[in-house]
């Protein structure tokens, strides 16, 4: 965004708010109608009693009832904790291990492209391959993880069976889909750290550890804390793998936060304590994304930096 | 001197290895999708064998795959091209005019951007249920456009604002309209941002299948809506799954290779100025 100061003289320049509305409007109603309104709805569901097929003129004025229920509930508390658990494991495991190969491996090395190309596939594949095909690969009987374990003489284990192991499961899945996000990531910060500061690093004789400790890694503070930040969205939000991977089973040992919603809403069809539920998990996200915002803000740039 | 071509090797033996683990379950998933039923029984380890496609004959010629994946087509090109038109129209707007609620706007859209789609579901089953949505391929387009808008008109107007000004004025001395200037001036030049923002898009309505699994019924299903349901019914018969799972993952892989560096630019955008 190297044009910061000029968009924001035309701002000023031109200020047709008709034509402005012209572009915006479409946007605009489809977000409010198709967005904004049913996270507001979400909201307003938790003071409600309501069943699922019957008319919303039926449904009963609770107060804060739901609220009270989910918050005293401790399967809701169990699931937080397995959500704060499945995010602090898997994203501080992506992180030191995307920082630590980018480290690794940055320079001009040729065919870098095509690797990124490959390193970006595991995070495009849908959600429901990836869960299909890693149930598969955890499978106890013929799944590669216990063959490839039978290599090293390790007795083969019942990985989605098993808590602990299922826990394990969804994590190893979660980095292997999002630890390159990480790594192409800090690769792009690190380009574009100056080089010219390294070179004189060099020169007075740092070693390779110094200048990464006090050079680097200072140097790209903000594209980690972005990184770390826009990971941890994502690990709230976890949904989809899991539900085909375990389903948030056995027991409730992998019942996040989205998968606890969505069980409770459409197959224990309680819809207000799924949305008193989602209210928490919302105020969770959102939270972390005024963090991301305050970090890093496109509306910023227009005023020149 | 030497000491750095040593380095160089183990660099690239690193890369090699960690594309591996990367393609690996990918491979897994096209390699057991091309073996029989016997086959996908006995050891995970087996790379060897007589390839088949009588798994993909019998996923694609059961009787409703067609139309699951025209459902899935529908949706994912007409959600795509909705979200790039009225994306790139609002990121426009929010980036090169000034008027009141402009900052409310865009913080607001700022924020729906990682809305969790499980929060969303279940008011936008009763919500859909209103407006007679549920079950329509429409209703669900609506849906995708709304929760990749936010993303799109945020990755647009970075992009927009890249272009010089002085092009715009230009055409505006000469008489042109915004509207024409929009189309001539800066639709071309933001065009690797619509790149990005489209495979993106398609990426989400393609793949996604909560909130088509909620909505849609078995004349409106989705290809991943089916698969996981699939799951259940012919419970585990990996090589048709993984089949059906590597069809649905085609699309969007192909699309990485033929777009790498939107798709990079898309995921680095915001944090890494470039």
């Amino acid at each position: 965004m190297t044009d910061a100061g000029g968009a924001a003289m035309t701002i000023n320049s031109r200020s047709n708010s008709r034509t402005a509305w012209f572009f915006i409007l479409p946007a605009v109603i489809i977000m409010l109608a198709a967005c904004l309104y049913p996270v507001i709805s979400a909201a307003r569901l938790g003071f409600y009693d309501w069943s699922m097929g019957t008319p919303w003129s039926q449904a009963k004025w609770t107060g804060w009832t739901s609220f009270e229920i989910v918050f005293t509930d401790p399967a809701v508390w169990r699931s937080l904790w397995t959500t704060l658990k499945f995010a602090a494991v898997s994203v501080s495991a992506e992180m030191f291990l995307g920082i630590a190969l980018a480290l690794a491996l940055e320079g001009n090395i040729r065919g870098m492209a095509f690797f990124r190309t490959l390193f970006i596939l595991p995070m495009m594949v849908a959600p429901i391959a990836v869960g299909l095909t890693w149930r598969y690969l955890f499978d106890a009987q013929f799944g590669l993880i216990n063959a490839l374990l039978a290599v090293f003489d390790v007795a083969a284990k019942g990985w989605l069976a098993d808590e602990t192991l299922a826990f394990a499961a969804i994590i190893i899945a979660d980095i292997w889909q999002w630890t390159p996000f990480v790594f192409i990531m800090v690769i792009a910060g690190l380009s574009s750290v100056d080089s010219t500061v390294l070179e004189a690093a060099r020169i007075d004789g740092a070693r390779w550890w110094t200048v990464t400790r006090r050079v680097k890694l200072p140097m790209i503070a903000h594209v980690l804390a972005i990184t770390l930040v826009m990971r941890l969205i994502d690990a709230f939000r976890v949904l989809e793998v899991i539900y085909v991977l375990t389903f948030g089973g056995p027991g409730d040992s992998t019942e996040v936060l989205s998968m606890y919603i969505y069980k409770t809403a459409f197959i224990g069809q309680r819809l207000g304590s799924a949305s008193a539920i989602s209210v928490l998990l919302l105020a969770v996200v959102m939270f972390l994304t005024w963090l991301a915002l305050r970090m890093s803000n496109p509306l910023d740039d227009e005023n020149g930096q | 001197m030497k000491n750095e071509r040593a380095l160089l090797v183990l660099r690239y033996i690193a890369l090699t290895v960690l594309a591996a683990l990367c393609i690996g379950p990918i491979l897994v998933m096209i390699l057991t999708s091309l073996k029989t039923q016997a086959q996908t029984f006995t050891t995970g380890l087996s790379f060897f064998f007589a390839p088949t496609l009588e798994n993909y004959r019998d996923v694609i010629f059961d009787s409703s795959f067609g139309r699951y994946l025209v459902n899935s087509l529908i949706v994912g090109i007409i959600s795509t091209l909705l979200t790039l038109l009225f994306g790139c129209m609002a990121a426009y707007g929010l980036a090169r005019f000034s008027f009141a609620g402009r900052r409310t706007i865009a913080y607001t859209t700022l924020m729906l951007r990682t809305v969790p789609l499980a929060v969303i579901a279940v008011p936008v089953f009763m919500i859909w249920g209103d407006w007679r949505l549920t079950n329509s391929l429409g209703g669900l387009i609506l849906l995708y456009v709304a929760v990749n808008l936010p993303f799109t008109i945020w990755l647009l107007y970075g992009f927009v604002l890249q272009v010089p000004v002085e092009l715009e004025e230009a055409a505006s001395i000469d008489g042109c309209r915004p509207w024409k200037i929009f189309l001539r001036i800066v639709l071309p030049l933001i065009r690797p941002g619509l790149a990005a923002a489209a495979i993106f898009t398609f990426r989400i309505a393609w793949n996604e299948f909560i909130l088509a699994l909620v909505l849609t019924d078995r004349s409106t299903r989705t290809l991943p809506v089916a698969a996981s349901l699939f799951v259940t019914d012919i419970g585990v018969e990996w090589g048709k799954l993984m089949a059906l799972a590597s069809l649905i993952a085609l699309p969007p892989l192909a699309f990485t290779f033929l777009a790498a560096r939107q798709v990079i630019s898309g995921l680095t955008a915001g944090a890494v100025k470039g």
